[in-house]
């Protein structure tokens, strides 16, 4: 047992989900007990989804419970295949469902019979993955299951198209802005002269999943999901992808690279002036090369920032900061621990240190320690932000309703980075700002914190040390605090006085 | 086909139960606000955690007194001993947060690997020093406010007897007031001891003294509630106890309160619009021989300054799909004031500890001369909407995740839950009742003349 406040990644059911309700026409039964359909509300409030979310649950009760579910899971896929015509019905197994070791393949089996639809369980374990690995098992899974389908009634079309053609795989339902992401992919796609072939899971069509060998290469944007999928197509039809997120100015002309790479291996005639191209959109189009050399920047040089969040963005932004603003990032880390290897490797030289770890509390304590002049994390690390008086910029999943904005905000390509830049500029000046409220005497009534977040206060202050204290500036005074009190902790005493303030001053030259 | 015509009787239907509502563990949110010193434990897996944490927001970030046992597989296989896990936990959240008392809330997981909490409880409070209170709040039995049921329920056996309290002579517990009502000094004080009333259900501190002080009016003391806002207060009961409830979804609370303790249940209408309070008012008064004065003047009173609001909702339909067992209360007093129901959609109804709500209803029905709607339990949700498209009401009140589709599809909606979470007991809080009801009226008012109301491609 672990207690927990707070999780970064949901439980791999909602994984699942996410991809199945992505593609259309794809309807997703939860064999769960009432009241585990919260996906539903997430959609429809989150993305502000028009429709009904193709999501529904076959209830476990305590009949269920006491019977098993007999029919009742069969008859509710049946009926719902009657209802809606989905091209596919996945029926997605949860926490509960899995320690009632019903066999659930066996109901898919008989359902199936008697479907329109195709009927799949989907295959996740949840006690070992999270939603973003569920995610990228069920959309592999999926293509899996109709690239087969296909090839056992010889449907399979795997001539390539005539122009250069990619597929996108990743992209979907309550991702960290992917659907602009996914614009701007699209128009990046366009300006090298290559066509989209089939984009996945979002908004696609699983009838369309037969035509993805017919792409020259995948292009897999994030490293959470989509990668699986990409493998199972090399290995199987030999397909070649690019999986370096093209995120900030470096990575995508890196990204950029890769794909001419490909493209020019399959048709040596392809003469597109890509360099031509890249050193214009960077230094032109896209304003961050030249909001980096810009003496706003300048004034950024050496700050002190931490980066958190998913793999893909923590690593991207991680790199963002360090090589491309000149910002020093005191510790990137991320929650995707399955991934640990690859991210260390990814922000290895662009960073003081790593945290690999689940645990918001862990997080609280590194940035309380740090102590940043801003910080680029989820939700959770805005709110630590809040806590501590350091302003945060948002950049990776778990997000709330007001990272699902209507305005065209992509993270990726060369729109991307000036959204990236805006950001990061926007978090420190509110930074700055509030120092500058606080030298001039704003209105200060802060409490002080610890060095840690979770620590509690065991120190108590002399009302004449307080006074003493009060009379510090405001925008030292917290760090003269935590200092002191440090210092008497290291020195084993509980009560601080003048005469221990004094001596930490010594000390530690606060 | 929906059959519309009008009944003399209220019809009572039940279909599949694939309907849309939130756990019932979300009654943490709630209580652990209104007992102050308590510490709520969700013993469950990730799945429990990921809906507290988006169903609740921001509360998550304000460190708040409750959190997950998450269960991980060498739990559910039985590899770690589950006493021994609880007491490690248990020991932490003592000496981080020392709270007066550690609520077990049990889930889906743990009623299927059969997890003895109610066994393991005692023992761990006798090592550990803090009350330990169980109550199973799981989705394989109840719907969403039943939640704060089955922690009343366990909370009841928690309450002092009055024998406890008079070994410990002279310390009668401080919000033991006893009724000082002129028909009952007449009793022998010694002999006989004095007949007291304790409210239940959890209700926000300044609506639960605004029902206090109506009933003071009245001439009647409330002797305490329960829930409590702290832990150490809960109220005496005994059989010399009369307990009424103030909200309808408090079925078991009632339940256990007379077999267990032999309190007298009084059965009233709930607390809800002015009619309802008034109803509830009288009801209680009723029972200790009390005849109220100017219940009436002030019950007009209220339904004139509701006016403005009144006129927006009246003649208009309305369609309940159901999720949190208040919808036959907010049905009556929709229809006092002046609204057709189509359709009331509930998760549960007890016929006998609703009883009083329902004949109101009846009651309200034929006074306003409206067909009587027809009661849905365990509705199921695909086939409401199907119903909705046809009968097209002027407003649906739904769960959040039809809320948006619905909308798109220029149907108003108002979103279910804010009913649970605002304060809407008592005369004074008539008003945002209808404050709610009416939004989406009001709101849509004003972009009608825009023509998108319809937001979906066909």
């Amino acid at each position: 047992m672990k207690l927990a406040y707070w999780m970064y990644a949901g439980p791999a059911h909602i994984g699942t989900l996410r991809v199945a309700s992505s593609f259309k026409n794809v309807h997703a039964i939860m064999h769960a007990p009432l009241g585990d359909d919260y996906f539903n509300v997430m959609r429809s409030m989150l993305e502000r989804e028009r429709d009904f979310t193709p999501v529904t649950a076959s209830i476990v009760d305590r009949h269920v419970l006491a019977r098993g579910s007999q029919e009742k899971v069969v008859e509710n896929i049946t009926r719902k295949d009657k209802e809606d015509n989905p091209d596919l019905i996945l029926l997605t197994p949860t926490c509960t469902s899995s320690i009632l070791q019903e066999d659930l393949q066996n109901f898919v089996n008989r359902a199936g019979l008697d479907s329109k639809a195709d009927v799949i369980l989907a295959d996740v374990n949840h006690y070992r993955v999270n939603e973003l690995q569920a995610a990228d098992r069920t959309l592999e899974q999926i293509i899996r299951f109709y690239l087969e389908k296909a090839r056992n009634r010889g449907e399979l079309d795997t001539v390539k198209t005539e122009k250069p053609s990619a597929n996108i795989l990743g992209v979907f339902t309550l991702g960290f802005h992917n659907q602009h992401d996914c614009r701007e992919l699209k128009r990046l796609l366009n300006d090298l002269g290559i066509n989209v072939n089939e984009i996945l899971p979002e908004g696609g069509l699983v009838n369309n999943i037969k035509n993805l060998p017919k792409a020259w290469f995948n292009l897999v944007p994030y490293r959470e999901v989509g990668l699986m999928a990409a493998d199972y197509l090399k290995a199987e039809f030999n397909m070649p992808y690019v999986s370096v997120t093209p995120m900030g100015l470096l990575d995508t002309e890196n990204c950029i690279r890769e794909i001419i790479q490909i493209i020019k291996t399959n048709n040596p005639e392809y003469n597109f002036d890509f360099n031509s191209y890249i050193d214009e959109q960077t230094r032109f189009v896209s304003q961050a090369a030249w909001f980096s050399r810009s003496i706003d920047c300048q004034n950024l040089t050496g700050k002190k920032a931490v980066v958190f969040g998913d793999a893909t963005h923590a690593a991207s932004m991680t790199k963002i900061l360090a090589r491309e603003m000149g910002i020093r990032v005191s510790c990137s880390g991320t929650y995707c621990k399955h991934d640990a290897d690859w991210f260390r490797e990814q922000v290895d030289g662009f960073c003081d240190e790593v945290l690999i770890t689940d645990d918001h509390t862990q997080v609280a304590d590194m940035i309380a320690r740090i102590e940043p002049a801003a910080i680029f994390g989820t939700q959770m690390e805005r709110h630590i932000g809040k806590r501590l008086d350091i302003p945060c910029g948002v950049i990776s999943a778990p997000v709330h309703i007001q990272n699902f904005p209507l305005g065209f905000r992509p993270f990726l390509g060369y729109e991307g980075t000036n959204q990236i830049a805006d950001l990061v500029y926007n978090s420190f000046t509110l930074g700055m700002e509030d120092h500058l409220l606080e030298i001039f005497g704003g209105h200060d009534t802060k409490e002080v914190i610890t060095k840690s977040l979770s620590t509690e206060a065991d120190l108590v202050w002399t009302p004449e040390a307080l006074a003493e204290l009060q009379r510090i500036p405001g925008f030292v005074r917290g760090k003269i605090k935590r200092n002191t009190e440090k210092f008497a902790r290291d020195k084993n005493f509980t009560e601080i006085t003048l005469e221990v303030m004094f001596a930490a001053k010594e000390a530690v030259g606060a | 086909m929906v059959n519309l015509s009008s009944t003399e009787k209220l019809t009572f239907d039940c279909e599949t139960g694939n309907y849309h509502t939130f756990c019932p563990i979300s009654c943490v949110a709630w209580l652990y606000q209104k007992i102050e010193d308590s510490f709520f434990l969700v013993i469950g897996t990730k799945t429990c955690g990921y809906f507290l944490q988006n169903a609740l927001g921001v509360m998550i970030f304000a460190e708040p007194r409750y959190a997950m046992a998450e269960l991980e597989e060498a739990d559910i296989s039985a590899q770690l001993n589950d006493y021994k896990e609880l007491k490690r936990l248990c020991l932490q959240i003592k000496q981080d947060r020392n709270p007066s008392v550690i609520v077990w809330i049990g889930t889906c997981t743990t009623e299927i690997i059969k997890m003895d909490l109610e066994g393991m409880a005692p023992r761990l409070e006798a090592e550990i020093q803090t009350p330990i209170v169980v109550a199973r709040a799981n989705g394989l039995d109840y719907a969403f406010t039943q939640g704060e049921d089955t922690v009343l329920a366990s909370m009841v056996q928690r309450c002092p007897t009055n024998s406890t309290s008079e070994k410990e002579k002279g310390h009668t517990p401080k919000n033991h007031i006893s009724l000082k009502n002129k028909s009952f000094e007449n009793g022998t004080e010694s002999k006989t001891a004095e007949k007291s009333l304790v409210l239940f259900g959890s209700l926000p501190t300044n609506v639960a003294t605004q029902l206090t002080l109506e009933l003071e009016r009245c001439g009647i003391q409330v002797a305490g509630w329960l829930p409590s806002p702290r832990y150490a207060d809960l109220p005496v009961l005994n059989e010399n106890v009369y307990v009424c409830g103030v909200n309808p979804f408090l079925s078991r609370t009632a339940t256990t309160l007379m077999r267990r303790r032999k309190c007298k249940l009084i059965s009233a209408p709930f607390p809800i619009g002015p009619d309802g309070t008034r109803a509830w008012l009288e009801k209680i008064c009723s029972v200790f021989g009390v005849v109220p004065s100017g219940l009436v003047e002030r019950e007009n009173q209220i339904w004139e300054s509701l006016e403005d609001y009144i006129s927006l909702i009246r003649g208009k339909s309305v369609f309940f799909m159901g999720d949190n067992l208040l919808e036959i209360s907010l049905a009556r007093f929709l229809i006092r004031c002046g609204m057709s129901v189509y359709e009331v959609g509930i998760p549960y109804l007890d016929k006998r500890f609703q009883a009083a709500e329902l004949d109101l209803l009846e009651k309200t029905c034929k006074q306003m001369q409206v067909s009587m709607p027809r009661i849905v339990e365990k509705p199921d949700n695909y086939n409401q909407i199907q119903r909705i498209r046809e009968l097209q009401p002027d407003l649906a009140i739904t769960g959040m995740a039809h809320a948006n589709p619905l909308e798109a599809r220029g149907i108003n909606t108002k979103w279910s839950v804010e009913f649970t979470f605002a304060q809407i007991h008592g005369f004074t809080n008539a008003r945002d009742i209808l404050e709610l009801v009416t939004r989406p009226l009001r709101r849509n008012q004003a972009l009608e003349s825009l023509g998108w109301n319809q937001l979906v491609k066909n």
